[in-house]
């Protein structure tokens, strides 16, 4: 407990000598003085030093738990897993998120609204390369790329040949899914850290390819005026049309939740898992591995790429600088901080990380910290992320 | 009702070659892993490869089931039910398990974040055919040949011993346990051969005895295994026939008896007499 106490001590003694020149001194360039703030100096030694002892007592509680489970035969399932997990439970919690999806745009703002889709959007992103991640264990960090090729595709084609959204969104996809194979062929040979690199390239290959040819695709300056989503031809006022794409990307959620739902148990997602456990024993259990790879790589490209179509009609404006890879971190980070290959941490990660800097506005320039330190402590203290994933189990009927 | 393993019976597969290896060779760079090795396994068999540490073993294992393609040689798969025989040279790993020669590892290597049941099940993915829409649709197809994977799977955890496991994860199973699931896991693949590296290995001897049970009950059922093993009373106990190598080459093969008088094979595991 004492050493604890010291630690803390010097931590925060540490604090305050590396904040000292931001946080004490200030300079008046006006009138030549210096401003000492030496209760600052106070401030974050005695804040430091609760947080640390916080910190310390975690961590503690966490190493205390693992040394339980260890001992323990019973790992005992936490109350969310037994929530989704439990068949009525799960059809009621389904449906009341469902039900609050559905009146969330009578209750709130269009502001609320709006940042809400964005979300969502990022819930399905996360969603598409949870497949390639989560299920199938190939990182990559050029996901934004595919999510580009689908914007764009529906950009240039309303452009120059006036299709509508509708028509262009399989397109969209397809095309993503084709840009996943072209990639994957050469590149999926690599694994684990070289993998990372090349798919960080090609993102920034496609982001620079659409900056520098400017007549193909307007440069920096982008593409304007694409049309918002389509209602049988209705005419929609702009706060009926962002409603309108609001519940759009409720219904793709749902939808992208049922698919990967089925994937990850099926005999496809089962190979994906495997493959991301161990790639010499999947292959002597007969599976191809460039085949099942690419699957994984275009699929998870295909719902970037038709989110990608979403999003150019969303916002009805693109540019090169929406698909940087700060994009890509973005969404890995929704990933990995949700829980991989689980749909109900993606989806949390990707309310959390999405909604989270919006509501953090009012601490201004504080918010972009703040999130850093969540993310820090999230890594901490949960490394498998929020939720994790748990295999289903077979129940097998001997009487038949 | 669950499926049987639908291996034909010993009698019928008897005496007929299913696994031909003729002068078989690998070299990495300037060293000979393998010179010229020759071996062949016939149905119904359990046969043994043997020898000193280093002396090929399983570089000749990592060579027939297409890890490493070898500098010469030619392995022959003959098929029931076909005239020719088929050449796994040169084949993919996943291409020889289709063939039907199925393989464990030395150091486990089980699927840990899967269930016991599910490892299982990916032994029978070269032996089905769902596909992304028939994940996508459920279609009646996929969900009947879904059963049909969960049933034979079962029933082959069961045959192991592991039945009762089925929903645990393969991490946290005993070691003995996790050996019997590689075997599991490829026996799921309907393999024509079997190929075990070193399943005794860490084990202690009741695990053993458990193990070489389990050997015997999987060769009755007409499964012909090909066996690499340093635990030389599991490999007299179970092995028809015993091929003996050192230094890369075949010094010797023949039954248990003939091989526990050879003086080869004395020499390569004691070294040699020195003459006063």
């Amino acid at each position: 407990m004492l050493t604890e106490l010291r630690k803390s001590l010097i931590a925060s003694i540490w604090f305050a000598f590396l904040t000292f020149p931001i946080m004490v001194i200030k300079v008046n360039s006006i009138e030549k003085t210096i401003q000492w703030r030496w209760m600052n100096v106070v401030y974050v030694m005695v804040g430091i030093f609760f947080l640390s002892m916080a910190f310390r007592f975690l961590l503690k509680q966490k190493e205390m738990r693992a040394g339980k489970e260890e001992s323990g035969t019973e790992i005992k399932l936490s109350p969310i897993h037994q929530l989704i997990n439990h068949p009525t439970y799960r059809v009621v919690f389904g449906a009341a998120l469902l039900l609050f999806a559905v009146v969330y745009p009578f209750v709130f703002s269009t502001y609320q609204i709006n940042i809400m889709t964005t979300a969502l959007m990022y819930v399905v992103l996360g969603l598409g390369l949870n497949i390639v991640v989560g299920l199938a264990g190939l990182l990559d960090l050029g996901y934004v790329a595919f999510y580009a090729v689908g914007a764009y595709s529906y950009a240039l084609l309303n452009h120059h040949f006036g299709l509508g959204f509708w028509a262009v969104l399989p397109i969209g996809g397809v095309l993503a899914a084709i840009f996943g194979i072209l990639l994957g062929i050469p590149v999926l040979r690599l694994r684990g850290d070289y993998l990372a690199i090349v798919t960080l390239g090609f993102g920034e290959i496609i982001r620079l390819v659409l900056e520098n040819w400017g007549e193909f695709s307007k440069g920096p300056s982008g593409i304007s005026n694409i049309p918002r989503p389509g209602l049988f031809g209705i005419e929609l006022s702009l706060n009926d049309a962002i409603t309108y794409t609001y519940y759009l990307m409720v219904i793709f959620v749902v939808v992208t939740i049922f698919f990967v739902n089925r994937l990850q148990d099926s005999r496809l997602g089962r190979a994906w898992i495997a493959l991301r456990e161990d790639e010499i024993a999947c292959q002597a259990m007969g599976i191809d591995k460039m085949k099942t790879k690419l699957i994984a790589f275009s699929l998870g490209a295909f719902w970037a790429g038709i989110i990608g179509v979403m999003f150019a009609a969303k916002t009805t404006f693109i540019n090169p600088a929406s698909f940087t890879f700060l994009e890509s971190a973005m969404i890995l980070s929704i990933v990995v901080l949700g829980g991989m290959g689980s749909i109900v941490g993606v989806i949390l990660g990707a309310l959390i990380l999405i909604l989270l800097p919006e509501y953090l506005r009012e601490l201004s320039e504080y918010r972009m910290l703040a999130f850093g330190a969540a993310l820090v402590a999230m890594m901490v203290f949960r490394p498998q992320g929020l939720i994790s994933n748990v295999r289903r189990t077979y129940s097998i009927n001997k009487d038949e | 009702m669950y499926v049987v393993h639908t291996a034909l019976t010993k009698t019928s597969r008897m005496s007929k070659k299913i696994l031909e290896v003729k002068n078989l060779t690998m070299d990495f760079g300037g060293v000979r892993a393998l010179g010229g090795v020759d071996l062949d396994v016939k149905g119904g068999e359990i046969v043994a490869l043997i020898g000193p540490n280093g002396a090929g073993k399983t570089t000749f294992f990592n060579c027939v089931t297409g890890i490493y393609y070898p500098t010469k040689g030619d392995i022959l798969l003959h098929t029931p039910g076909r005239q020719k025989p088929k050449s796994l040279k040169g084949l993919k790993p996943n291409q020889v398990t289709v063939a039907g020669l199925a393989r464990t590892f030395q150091n486990i290597r089980l699927f840990s974040q899967m269930t016991v049941l599910e490892n299982v099940m990916i032994g029978r993915h070269c032996r089905t055919k769902a596909f992304i829409f028939g994940a996508l649709f459920r279609t009646k197809s996929t969900r009947q040949e879904e059963k049909e994977i969960i049933d034979y799977s079962y029933s082959i955890l069961e045959k192991v011993g592991l039945a009762d496991l089925a929903n645990e994860y393969s991490k946290n199973l005993p070691y003995g346990a996790q050996r019997r699931l590689e075997i599991a896991r490829a026996l799921a693949t309907d393999p024509l051969l079997l190929l075990l590296d070193e399943p005794a290995a860490g084990m202690n001897p009741q695990e053993t005895n458990e193990l070489v049970t389990l050997i015997q009950n999987i060769s009755s059922g007409g499964q012909s295994i090909l066996l690499i093993e340093h635990d030389m009373k599991l490999v007299m106990t179970l092995s028809e026939r015993i091929f003996v190598m050192d230094y890369g080459r075949k010094i010797a093969q023949g039954t248990p008896d003939e091989i526990r008088n050879n003086q080869e094979v004395i020499k390569a595991y004691l070294g040699e007499e020195l003459d006063a």
